[in-house]
C-alpha cells in the first residue's frame, strides 16, 4: 500500500545500482600513495554497557554498532545510506515489489561454513519466535514480512514466515503489501543471518567470544560489558583482502565530559561532545571537530487526551506556548553543536520529502512572543489568572538544561509556571505511553528513510502516539500516502493540521556531534541514520 | 609527653563520674571548657556567619536561584564569570542562572538535610545502640540482628527505591537518609556500652539500686556523648556527601532547587572546560562547613569527655 | 566462640531471605518495567517476552520459583537487559573487578587511616595531629565524583603518567587511580575514629597505671591501647567494606571498570529486576559475613564482652 512514484523511482534507481554494484562492491578505499598507520585500530568510545551481542536481539543504538561489525544482512549501507550488496550479491523484485528474490554472493562464516540462503531464514523465523522474544520482533511486520505479526502472536508456526530458501543460494521474500523501500530496511540486525549450528549446540552461550560464529568482517575475541568489548577482523570474510582496520575496540565510557578527557588523552580516537562545549572544541581542533545531521527530531509532547489540564485543553495555550519557546536560544546558546529549529515534525534529511511551510517558522521571534501574548490573553489567562503546568523529562544534562530555559521563557514571557520533574527513562517512556503527564520530553528518529516513520506517530491509531491525539482528518491523509502517487501534498497537510493543533512542540533536529582524530579516514559523515562499518575505513600515519 | 600532662591533671579527681552531683554543673563546666578551645570557638563562629549569610545574602542578591541572565547563556567562560557590575558575585552556571542566589539556597539545603539528618540518626542509633549493649543477652542480640537485616540491604538501593517509589523530595531524603544511617550509630554506642557496662561507676550505680534506664540516661549516655558528638559531626558531612552522590546520579531534588553537592557535581564536571568558578564556591562553602564542623564537634568531645575534669 | 560463630550462622539464612524477599517487593513497586522504552512495544512481544521470563505469573510464585533457584541450583536467573548473560555470569565478571580494587582500598584506607589516627591521638594538639586532622579533613572534603576527574585531569591529561579509565585485566596502572578515588574518604574517617577513640582510652584509669607504673610510651600503646581503640573502629569496618562497594559506583561510572557498582545502579535505574537483585542479594550476604568478622574481632579484642 505503500506504494508510490517516488519509491517507485528510487527503487529502481536502488535496483539499477545494485546490478552495477554486483562487481564493483563498498569497501575500505584508500587512495593510492595514502600512507597507512603500522596499527590499525580504532577505538571508539559507547555510552552504555554492550548488551547482547545477537543480530535477533540487539536493540540499542551502542550494540547496533558492535553487531554491525560482526555480522552482515543481505544489504549494507554506503556512506550517503543508500543500500550496497552485503551478503547478497543482488536482488529482483517482481513489479508491485511484494515478492523480492536476492542472489547470495559466496561469502562464508568465520568458523568457514557457507553463508546459506537458510541462514537467514532461520536467523529471520528466529527474530520473530515468541520463545526468544525479541523486543524487536515487530520490526518484521513494520517492513510488511507476510505473516510476521500473526507469528509473533503465536497464531502461526514459524514457517509461515514469508522468507524461503529457494537453493542455497537463492532467498525469496514475500511481503503483505508493495514495499519498494525494502532494501533499504535490511542494515537493520534484526533481519541478519544466524548460524544455526552453533546456537543449538551453545543456546544463550552462542554470543560468547569462544562460541560465537559470524558472518561479518570482524570476530569478538573479548567482551567485557561496562569496559570494553573488542572485535578483530574476520578472516574468514569475503571481502576480507580490501578490509584495513585489524582491530575495533569499543569503549564504555559512561560520562561524555569524561569520554572527552580520555580522548585527549588519546585513549579512544572518537567520542560524542558534551552539550555547549562543541563551539569551543570546534574553534580549537577544527579539523577534529564534527557536527552532522542525524535523522531525529526533538519535541515536547502535549497530553491531547481528557486527563489533560484545562489550560492545555485551549487551542489558543498550546499555540502560544509553542510560540514562545526561542529555539534560536536553545539551538545556538544552550545546545551550540549545529543543531536546526523544528517547526514541524518530520526530519528534514528524510529523503524525497519537502519541508511544509509552517507560518511560525518565518516569523520573528519578537512576533512569535506577541502573538503568543495576545494568544493567552484571548484564551482567558493572565496575571489575575495564571497557568502551572508539569514537565517530566530523563534525566540529563542537556534535558535539563531545556527543560530550565524553556520554562524561563515562558516564565517571563507568558507568566506560565513550568514545574520541572526529572525521572529515569523507564519511568518517562511508560508515563507518556499512558498518557499520565501533561508536558513530556520526547524524541523520535526514524526507523527507515520516508517521511511516515515521523508522521505515523500523528495516526491516532499508533502506538507510538504519545499525545493521545485523535484527529480523522489526519488519519485519512495518512492512509492516503499510502497509496497516493506523490504524498508530499498530504503530508504538508498533516504537518499544517499538527501546527495548528499543536500535539506535540517540535523543538530541534538533532546532529551528531562528535571528536574524531584526524587519522582517521572513511567515516560516513553523510549516513544520517549513523550506520558505520569499520571495513569501509582504514587509520592514517 | 603532652598525654602524661593530661593524666596528671586528672589524676587528684580520680573518681569517675560520681552519679547524684554531675548534672548542671558538668554542663556548665564543659561550656566553659569549649569556649577555652580557640580553634572551635573560631569555627563555631564560622558556621554561624554561615547560617546568617544565607539569611542576609538574599537581601544582596540581583537575581533569582531561577532566572536566566540571557546574555550570558551559551557563553558562561566569556560572560559568566564572577562580577559586581553583573550582580553575579560568584559568577553564573552555564545557563547563566546566577550562582550567588543557587550557593545561598544549596547552602540552605544541605545544611538541612545534614542537620536534620544526622539528628535523626543519632537519638535513634544511641538509645538503640546504648539499650542493646546494656541489656545484652537475647535483647541485644535480636536488637542487632534487626540492625544487621537492615544493614544488609544495601544503602543506596534502598534509597534509590525509595526516591523512585514515593518521588523526590527533600523531606524524604532527610529522613530516609537519617532513618537508614542510624544503624552506623546504634552499632559504634553498642560497641562503646558493652565496654562501659563493665566499668566500676555502673557496677558502682548499679549497687545503689539505679534503674537499668535511669542508668543508662544518667551514666551510659554521657560518658558517650564524646563519641556521640564526634560521630554526629562526622555524619553532617556525610550526609552532604550522601545528598551530593543522590544528585551526581540524577535522584536528587528537583530543578530548579539545588544543593551544595547538586552544584559541587555539576562543577566538577565543566571544571575542565574553565569555568572555575562554578565549583569553586559551592566547594569552598563546603570545605568550610565541614572543617566548621568536625572542629565543632573535636571541641565538643574535648569539653565534654567526663574522664578530663 | 565457635557456638557463636555457629549462631550466628543460622541467624545469616533468615536474614537473606528476609532481604530476598523485601528487595524483591520493593523493585516490583517501583514503577517503570526493564522494557520500557522510547518505542512502546506491541502487546503480543510483551506478552512473549513476559512469558519467555516468567513475569506472567503471580507475584508470589515468582518469588518463590526465585528463592528457589538461588537456594538449588544457586542461580540468579537470566539478564532482562543483558539478554545473553545470566546474572550468575555479570556478577562473576563484575564482582572480581571490584573485589580487586577494593580490596586495595581497603588495605590503603585500614593502614593509612589507623597509623594516621594513632600518631595524631599520641601527639595531640601538636603539628603532628594538626597535620593528620587537616590531611583527614583534606581527604574528605572533596567528593570522590570530584576528586575522580581531577586525579584524570592531573595524571592522564597533564602528566601522561595513567590511563584515565578502563581495567585491562586488572593491569596496575588502571588499578591505582580507582583506588585512590575509592580509599580517600574511608581513610579520613577512619583516622578521625582511631584518633578520638585513641584519645579517649588514653586518658583511661589502666593506661594511666601502666603509665604510672613507668612502662614506656611506645609500650603502652601497642600492648595496652590499641587494642581498646581499636574496637569504634572495627564497628566501622562493616561500613567500610558496604561503602566501597557502592562508592565503587562513582569509581565505575568515571573510570569505566566494569564493576559491579555500575551494574547495580545501571541495573536499577534500568529496572533490570533480576540483576538488581542479584547484585543486592550478593552485597547482603558479603555485609552479613563482614558483620560477623567484626563481632568476631570484637569478642577477641575485648574478653570483657559477654555473649
Amino acid at each position: 500500500m505503500k506504494l508510490n512514484a517516488i519509491f517507485r523511482a528510487t527503487a529502481v534507481a536502488a535496483l539499477l545500482g545494485a546490478t552495477a554494484l554486483s562487481t564493483a562492491v563498498y569497501a575500505a578505499e584508500v587512495p593510492a600513495g595514502t600512507k597507512l598507520a603500522a596499527t590499525q585500530v580504532f577505538k571508539y568510545r559507547v555510552l552504555d554497557n554492550i548488551r547482547a551481542l545477537d543480530p535477533q536481539l540487539a536493540e540499542d543504538v551502542d550494540t547496533a554498532y558492535v553487531v554491525n561489525q560482526l555480522f552482515e544482512g543481505l544489504y549494507n549501507e554506503d556512506a550517503q545510506g543508500n543500500p550496497v550488496p552485503g551478503a547478497a550479491e543482488s536482488y529482483t523484485a517482481n513489479a508491485d515489489f511484494t515478492v523480492y528474490t536476492f542472489k547470495l554472493r559466496d561469502a562464508k562464516w568465520s568458523n568457514g561454513d557457507p553463508v546459506t540462503a537458510g541462514d537467514f531464514v532461520y536467523g529471520w523465523q528466529r527474530a520473530v519466535d515468541p520463545a526468544l522474544a525479541s523486543t524487536y520482533a515487530y520490526y518484521l511486520g513494520l517492513v510488511n514480512v507476510v505473516n510476521a505479526d500473526d507469528i509473533v502472536a503465536g497464531k502461526l508456526p514459524l514457517t509461515d514466515l514469508g522468507i524461503k530458501a529457494i537453493d542455497d543460494k537463492t532467498l525469496e521474500v514475500s511481503l503483505k503489501a508493495p514495499t519498494p523501500w525494502f532494501v533499504k530496511t535490511l542494515a537493520h540486525s534484526t533481519l541478519f543471518a544466524a548460524h544455526k549450528a552453533t546456537i543449538d549446540k551453545f543456546g544463550a552461550d552462542w554470543t560468547k567470544p569462544e562460541n560465537i560464529v559470524s558472518n561479518g568482517s570482524y570476530i569478538l575475541t573479548e567482551n567485557s560489558p561496562g569496559e570494553r568489548v573488542v572485535v578483530k577482523r574476520n578472516p574468514n570474510y569475503w571481502d576480507n583482502a580490501k578490509t584495513v582496520i585489524d582491530e575495533v575496540q569499543f569503549l564504555t565510557i559512561n560520562s561524555e565530559d569524561q569520554g572527552l578527557t580520555r580522548w585527549r588523552a588519546g585513549e579512544v580516537d572518537q567520542t560524542d561532545v558534551p552539550a555547549g562545549q562543541y563551539p569551543a572544541l570546534k574553534a580549537e581542533l577544527p579539523d577534529q571537530t564534527f557536527s552532522v545531521p542525524q535523522f531525529c527530531t526533538y519535541y515536547f509532547s502535549v497530553n491531547m487526551t481528557d486527563s489533560a489540564p484545562d489550560a492545555l485543553k485551549k487551542k489558543e495555550v498550546r499555540q502560544a506556548l509553542n510560540l514562545a519557546i526561542d529555539r534560536d536560544v536553545i539551538v545556538n546558546n544552550v545546545l551550540q553543536g549545529g543543531q536546526v529549529p523544528a517547526y514541524s515534525f518530520t526530519n528534514p534529511n528524510t529523503s524525497g520529502f519537502q519541508m511544509p511551510e509552517i507560518p511560525a517558522a518565518s516569523m520573528t521571534q519578537a512576533d512569535r512572543d506577541a502573538k503568543a501574548k495576545e494568544l493567552v490573553a484571548a484564551a482567558g489567562y493572565g496575571p489575575d489568572n495564571p497557568i502551572t503546568l508539569d514537565y517530566i523529562y530523563n534525566t540529563s544534562e542537556a534535558h535539563k538544561k531545556i527543560a530550565t530555559v524553556v520554562g524561563q521563557m515562558w516564565k517571563e514571557k507568558l507568566g506560565v509556571t513550568l514545574n520541572l520533574a526529572d525521572m529515569e527513562f523507564a519511568i518517562l517512556s511508560d508515563m507518556r505511553h499512558e498518557q499520565n503527564y501533561q508536558l513530556a520530553r520526547n524524541a523520535w528518529c526514524g526507523d527507515y528513510n520516508e517521511a511516515s516513520t515521523f508522521l505515523s506517530l500523528h495516526d491516532s491509531k499508533s502506538e507510538q502516539n504519545d499525545s493521545g491525539w485523535a484527529n480523522a482528518d489526519v488519519d485519512k491523509l495518512l492512509a492516503d500516502a499510502k497509496v497516493a502517487a506523490d504524498p508530499n501534498p498530504m503530508y504538508k497537510q498533516i504537518e499544517a493540521i499538527a501546527a495548528e493543533e499543536v500535539p506535540i512542540m517540535p523543538v530541534y533536529f538533532y546532529s551528531k556531534v562528535f571528536m574524531q582524530k584526524p587519522t582517521i579516514k572513511g567515516w560516513p559523515y553523510n549516513n544520517v541514520e549513523q550506520i558505520w562499518y569499520a571495513k569501509d575505513m582504514y587509520i592514517t600515519e | 609527653m603532652l598525654a602524661d600532662a593530661r593524666i596528671e591533671r586528672a589524676l587528684p579527681q580520680e573518681a569517675d563520674a560520681p552519679p547524684k552531683m554531675k548534672g548542671r554543673s558538668l554542663w556548665l563546666d564543659a561550656g566553659q571548657r569549649f569556649l577555652k578551645n580557640k580553634a572551635s570557638v573560631v569555627c563555631l563562629v564560622l558556621l554561624l556567619i554561615i547560617v546568617a549569610f544565607t539569611f542576609i545574602g538574599p537581601f544582596f542578591a540581583k537575581w533569582s536561584i531561577e532566572t536566566v541572565d540571557w546574555n550570558v547563556t551559551g557563553a558562561a567562560l566569556e560572560k559568566g564569570k564572577p562580577s559586581i557590575e553583573t550582580g553575579h558575585y560568584f559568577g553564573t552556571d552555564d545557563l547563566g542562572r546566577d550562582l550567588f542566589a543557587r550557593t545561598i539556597q544549596g547552602i540552605q539545603i544541605s545544611l538541612i538535610v545534614g542537620i536534620l539528618g544526622s539528628g535523626v540518626a543519632v537519638i535513634v542509633g544511641t538509645l538503640y545502640g546504648a539499650v542493646a549493649g546494656y541489656f545484652g543477652g537475647r535483647l541485644d542480640s535480636a536488637m542487632m540482628r534487626f540492625v544487621d537485616i537492615l544493614y544488609s540491604i544495601p544503602f543506596m538501593f534502598i534509597l534509590i527505591l525509595l526516591l523512585l517509589i514515593f518521588g523526590r523530595s527533600v523531606a524524604l531524603l532527610f529522613v530516609g537518609i537519617g532513618l537508614l544511617s542510624w544503624l552506623g550509630m546504634a552499632r559504634i554506642v553498642r560497641g562503646q556500652t558493652l565496654t562501659l557496662k563493665n566499668r566500676e561507676f555502673v557496677e558502682a550505680a548499679l549497687a545503689t539500686g539505679a534503674r537499668p534506664m535511669t542508668v543508662i540516661i544518667r551514666h551510659i549516655v554521657p560518658n558517650l556523648l564524646g563519641i556521640v558528638a564526634v560521630y554526629a559531626t562526622l555524619l553532617i558531612p556525610e550526609m552532604i556527601l550522601l545528598e551530593s552522590f543522590i544528585s551526581f546520579l540524577g535522584l536528587g531534588i528537583h530543578e530548579p532547587n539545588t544543593s551544595l553537592g547538586l552544584l559541587i557535581s555539576e562543577g566538577g564536571r565543566t571544571m575542565q572546560y574553565g569555568t572555575i568558578w562554578q565549583l569553586a564556591f559551592p566547594l569552598a562553602f563546603f570545605v568550610v562547613i565541614l572543617f566548621s564542623f568536625f572542629f565543632v564537634g573535636d571541641g565538643l568531645r574535648d569539653a565534654l569527655d567526663p574522664k578530663d575534669r | 566462640m565457635i557456638v557463636f560463630i555457629f549462631k550466628r550462622l543460622a541467624i545469616a539464612i533468615p536474614t537473606l531471605l528476609v532481604l530476598i524477599a523485601i528487595s524483591f517487593v520493593l523493585m516490583k513497586i517501583a514503577p517503570g518495567t526493564p522494557f520500557s522504552g522510547d518505542k512502546a512495544i506491541p502487546k503480543e512481544v510483551l506478552a512473549n517476552i513476559y512469558a519467555r521470563y516468567g513475569l506472567d505469573k503471580p507475584e508470589w510464585q515468582q518469588l518463590l520459583e526465585y528463592i528457589w533457584n538461588i537456594v538449588v541450583n544457586f542461580d540468579f536467573g537470566p539478564s532482562f537487559k543483558y539478554r545473553d548473560r545470566t546474572v550468575n555470569e555479570i556478577i562473576a565478571q563484575g564482582f572480581p573487578i571490584t573485589l580487586t580494587y577494593g580490596i586495595w582500598s581497603f588495605v590503603v584506607a585500614t593502614t593509612v587511616g589507623i597509623t594516621l589516627g594513632v600518631l595524631a591521638a599520641i601527639r595531640h594538639n601538636s603539628w603532628l595531629d594538626y597535620l593528620a586532622v587537616g590531611f583527614g579533613i583534606g581527604a574528605q572534603v572533596v567528593p570522590n565524583f570530584v576528586l575522580a576527574p581531577l586525579l584524570v585531569l592531573v595524571f592522564t591529561l597533564w602528566l601522561h603518567w595513567l590511563p584515565g579509565g578502563g581495567w585491562n585485566d586488572g593491569h596496575w596502572s588502571n588499578v591505582i587511580l580507582p583506588v585512590i578515588a575509592l580509599s580517600t574518604t574511608f581513610f579520613a574517617n577512619i583516622a578521625r575514629i582511631t584518633r578520638s577513640s585513641m584519645l579517649e582510652v588514653l586518658h583511661s584509669n589502666f593506661i594511666r597505671t601502666a603509665r604510672a607504673k613507668g612502662m614506656p610510651g611506645w609500650q603502652v600503646i601497642l600492648k595496652h591501647a590499641l587494642k581498646p581503640a581499636l574496637l569504634p573502629v572495627i564497628s566501622y569496618l562493616g561500613p567500610v567494606l558496604v561503602g566501597m562497594i557502592t562508592g565503587s559506583v562513582v569509581v565505575d561510572l568515571y573510570f569505566s571498570t566494569g564493576g559491579i557498582g555500575q551494574w547495580f545502579v545501571n541495573s536499577a535505574l534500568g529496572r533490570d529486576y533480576s540483576t538488581v537483585l542479584g547484585i543486592t542479594i550478593l552485597l547482603g550476604a558479603l555485609t552479613i559475613a563482614a558483620n560477623l568478622v567484626v563481632d568476631v574481632l570484637y569478642a577477641w579484642i575485648d574478653p570483657k564482652i559477654r555473649y
